[in-house]
């Protein structure tokens, strides 16, 4: 399938400068500003031979995104990027504590939420149950998830998928979406911004919509 | 000195501050050296396979302090395969036979089995101190065998160590006529804890001056040890959010109050903002401060506390501080010496919160900064500029800007004058690490000035083999030396062999040095080991065409006197 996922779209024009190409620079896109370097280029010298082996394990890349990219690498802008092995250079065992810190976090909150007088300030989202509804623009009906169910963007990018793709196969190209989120102070915000408790705890409600409705929320990078 | 009895000789060296110096005394002549190694009680030996654990054992009977370290530094970045080596057992062993009076072994990224810490625990009555870091291969059952047998033990220290879990039972198996502990650190044991068995623990401790517990660990219990640990120096809090209940937060706030000799506090696991400030009253005597682990805290909540750390010398932060809240560090912290901003969000790679902006801040507010690990989202040469004149006494600077080959944030120009007027106002530089966009021009300016540079560590950059030559030319003390993804291949391999017998190791890859090139340097210097990694290829494919230019992935070359060794797994070739 060549579906490309609106998330990973929103997030690869954010951060189109971040992404390490299969191929050499100098074939990227124009419309990428970043990129011009003021010397020649450092020639990257691995080969698209290169796989993510172990990074599939634990870096973001979904393996069917990985494949789908290999081919755009060449032709287009890729959506996705590809992930490095061991960057940035931070230990397993910080990345390991994160992770068991984001999921007691939601089980911390399932537990304020059932406990009546709740003197946190963060989760509040979660007080009133964390599900927050997901609109999408186009389709008929909207949906809803549970922000405490993942444990980082790449779960829930990979829920929304799920959800959205097979049912809007073959019409609207999904890459011409963003994902959006409306936070507590009623403000449209990028998703992928802060870190994943910050923005489970201030989500209210996500909206997927039309890349040219959220050129306004392009990101600092410039 | 020569006619000297060997009493005075041996006494004029126990003198000696350094391991080099001692190296150094004992080249003089053979009596020199027979004096020096009989009276050696501490080894350091920096890569684990430079040498057979039998020699050195053999070599220095009277051991008391045997420092080693396994795998290389990129594999605490997953660049290392698993199973590659890095094996404790044979260095237990040896020493078991040859050194009992061993009382310190610290090991940092080796792997080590349950069966070599029972080995450890029952071979030398006199084991009073075990330092793990980064480590793997052992159990909760391990620290059991520890617990039981050593008798003396003083220090138990676990940093961020991966270790299997089964069960909380280890802790229990200090005997009661163990009240020696004087520092204990279990912060990465994963599971759950006893905490009646902790608090007898502590109970029969007193002279516990440094105690890191994990994250199983609640504030009730922490709030009672602390009624114990008057005298506590350093603190590795447990888990800070639980359900919040006031009371034992002020329980807690209670018992801190006490230990008026606390300096350094850590963990801080899941903490909630609103727990913070039962820490304040600690805040204005510490010294060091470990937030690193805590996602949770915002930059209010973080300033809030450091701007009441006024003493304090050694802060680890995440990013979430941003410029803004660096900016707060720089006007309250004015001892601070050492600062680690770590990244929060590995996933959406390349953003961060902070920038060059809250490093320039640090630099002016912070004079004695001397050493640095930095995460940021971009920097400027400018910046780079300004922070060398602020900072000249760094020892230790490292950054790195998220995104490889970032150049600078203003001009886009590469960041090699930033770098260049680090290397050379900064006079003492130990270690560099450098990232962004970067031509062989840097690595010119590191060869030039970076004289006292031991460590080097380079992402993405460069342009020919002339970056990494200028480098083996010119650093004179380097010793080690690390690279990934950067265009350096047999040219600067080859270029100057003879320098890898001067370093400890030399780590490459994703470069473009090629199998016959390695062959070539093997050949040519039988001192050095040449080990490398095609795990993607698979060794069939490089016996088939021997010689050919395929690339080398993964390169890890050092010296040694033990020769090719026996453990190495079959993706890892030894030329």
């Amino acid at each position: 399938m060549e579906a490309t996922v609106a998330y990973a779209k929103a997030e690869a024009e954010n951060l189109m400068a971040t992404e390490l190409r299969l191929g050499l620079p100098g074939t990227a896109d124009d419309d990428q500003t970043q990129t011009t370097k003021a010397t020649t280029p450092p020639s990257t010298p691995r080969g698209k031979k290169r796989t993510t082996t172990f990074d599939a394990v634990e870096e973001t890349t979904v393996a069917e995104e990985a494949n789908n990219n290999k081919r755009d690498v060449e032709a287009a802008p890729p959506v996705a990027k590809a992930q490095v092995v061991g960057w940035p250079p931070v230990r397993s065992y910080r990345k390991s504590c994160f992770q068991q810190a984001s999921s007691k976090q939601s089980k911390a909150t399932k537990e304020e939420a059932a406990t009546p007088a709740s003197n946190t300030t963060t989760s509040t989202t979660a007080a009133n149950g964390s599900f927050v509804k997901v609109s999408m623009d186009g389709a008929p009906y909207l949906r809803k998830v549970d922000l405490r169910m993942y444990k980082g963007y790449r779960e829930l990018r990979e829920a929304l998928e799920a959800m959205f793709v097979s049912s809007n196969n073959g019409s609207a190209n999904l890459s011409e979406f963003a994902v959006t989120y409306e936070d507590k102070d009623g403000d449209l915000m990028l998703v992928g911004d802060v870190p994943f408790e910050m923005f489970a705890s201030t989500c209210k409600k996500l909206r997927i919509m039309k890349r040219s409705e959220a050129t306004g929320l392009g990101s600092a990078r410039q | 000195m020569i006619y000297f009895p060997e009493e005075v000789v041996e006494h004029i060296f126990s003198f000696l501050p350094s391991h080099s110096d001692r190296n150094t005394v004992s080249l003089v002549c053979k009596v020199w050296y027979e004096i020096e190694r009989l009276s050696r009680r501490a080894v350091f030996v920096g890569n684990c396979y430079a040498v057979r654990p039998e020699r050195v054992v053999r070599r220095f009977p009277k051991l008391c302090v045997l420092t080693v370290k396994g795998k290389p530094h990129f594999a605490d970045f997953n660049l290392v395969p698993p199973d590659w080596g890095g094996y404790a057992a044979p260095w237990i062993e040896a020493a078991a036979r040859g050194c009992v009076g061993l009382e310190e072994l610290r090991m940092k990224r080796m792997v080590v089995s349950d069966e070599s810490l029972e080995l450890l625990a029952r071979s030398f009555p006199r084991f009073k101190a075990l330092v793990l870091i980064s480590c793997e291969g052992f159990s909760t059952e391990g620290l059991a065998d520890i617990a039981s047998h050593c008798k003396l033990l003083r220090e138990l220290d676990l940093q961020e160590n991966d270790v299997e879990d089964r069960g909380p039972r280890w802790l229990s198996c200090f005997p009661d006529s163990c009240t020696s502990l004087v520092s204990l650190n279990f912060a990465c044991i994963k599971g759950e804890v006893d905490s009646a068995s902790l608090e007898r623990l502590v109970a029969k401790s007193p002279n516990l001056r440094s105690l890191r517990l994990n994250r199983a660990v609640t504030v009730d219990t922490l709030s009672k040890i602390l009624m114990r640990t008057p005298n506590l120096e350093d603190l590795g809090t447990g888990n800070f959010t639980n359900e919040f209940q006031t009371e034992s937060y002020l329980r807690l706030t209670n018992a801190l109050e006490k230990c008026k000799m606390l300096k350094s506090l850590s963990g801080f696991w899941d903490a909630s903002p609103v727990c913070v400030p039962f820490i304040y009253p600690l805040c204005h005597q510490l010294t060091g401060l470990n937030l690193s682990y805590t996602p949770t805290l915002d930059y209010s909540d973080l300033t809030r506390m450091i701007s009441r750390c006024v003493k304090l010398q050694r802060l680890w932060v995440l990013d979430c501080i941003s410029d803004k809240g660096l900016q707060v560090v720089a006007s309250s912290c004015k001892d601070l010496q050492e600062l680690r901003v770590f990244p929060s969000d590995f996933y959406v790679a390349g953003y961060s919160a902070v920038t060059e902006e809250g490093l320039v801040a640090i630099s002016s507010g912070c004079p004695k900064l001397s050493s640095l690990l930095y995460f940021c989202h971009q920097m400027t040469n400018d910046a780079l500029i300004t922070i060398a004149k602020n900072c000249p006494n760094f020892i230790r600077f490292r950054l790195c800007i998220l995104e490889p080959r970032k150049p600078d944030a203003m001009t886009n120009q590469p960041l090699d004058e930033g770098f260049g007027a680090i290397v050379r106002e900064c006079k003492g530089l130990r270690r560099l690490s450098i990232s962004g966009l970067l031509t062989d021009k840097v690595f010119m300016y590191i060869g030039k000035y970076a004289k006292h540079l031991e460590m080097l560590s380079i992402a993405f950059a460069g342009d020919s083999d002339d970056g990494m030559m200028h480098v083996l030319n010119g650093c004179k003390n380097l010793r080690k030396l690390e690279i990934r993804d950067s265009p350096f291949g047999d040219g600067a391999l080859l270029g100057n062999v003879a320098k890898y017998e001067t370093m400890r190791s030399l780590w490459m890859s994703s470069c473009n040095v090629t199998l016959k090139g390695c062959e070539i340097l093997a050949s040519k210097m039988p001192m050095l080991n040449v080990e490398i990694m095609n795990e993607l290829d698979g060794s069939s494919e490089m016996e088939e065409n021997p010689g050919d230019f395929s690339k080398v992935e993964k390169l890890y070359v050092y010296r040694t006197t033990a020769g090719t060794r026996g453990d190495a797994p079959n993706f890892v070739k030894i030329l």
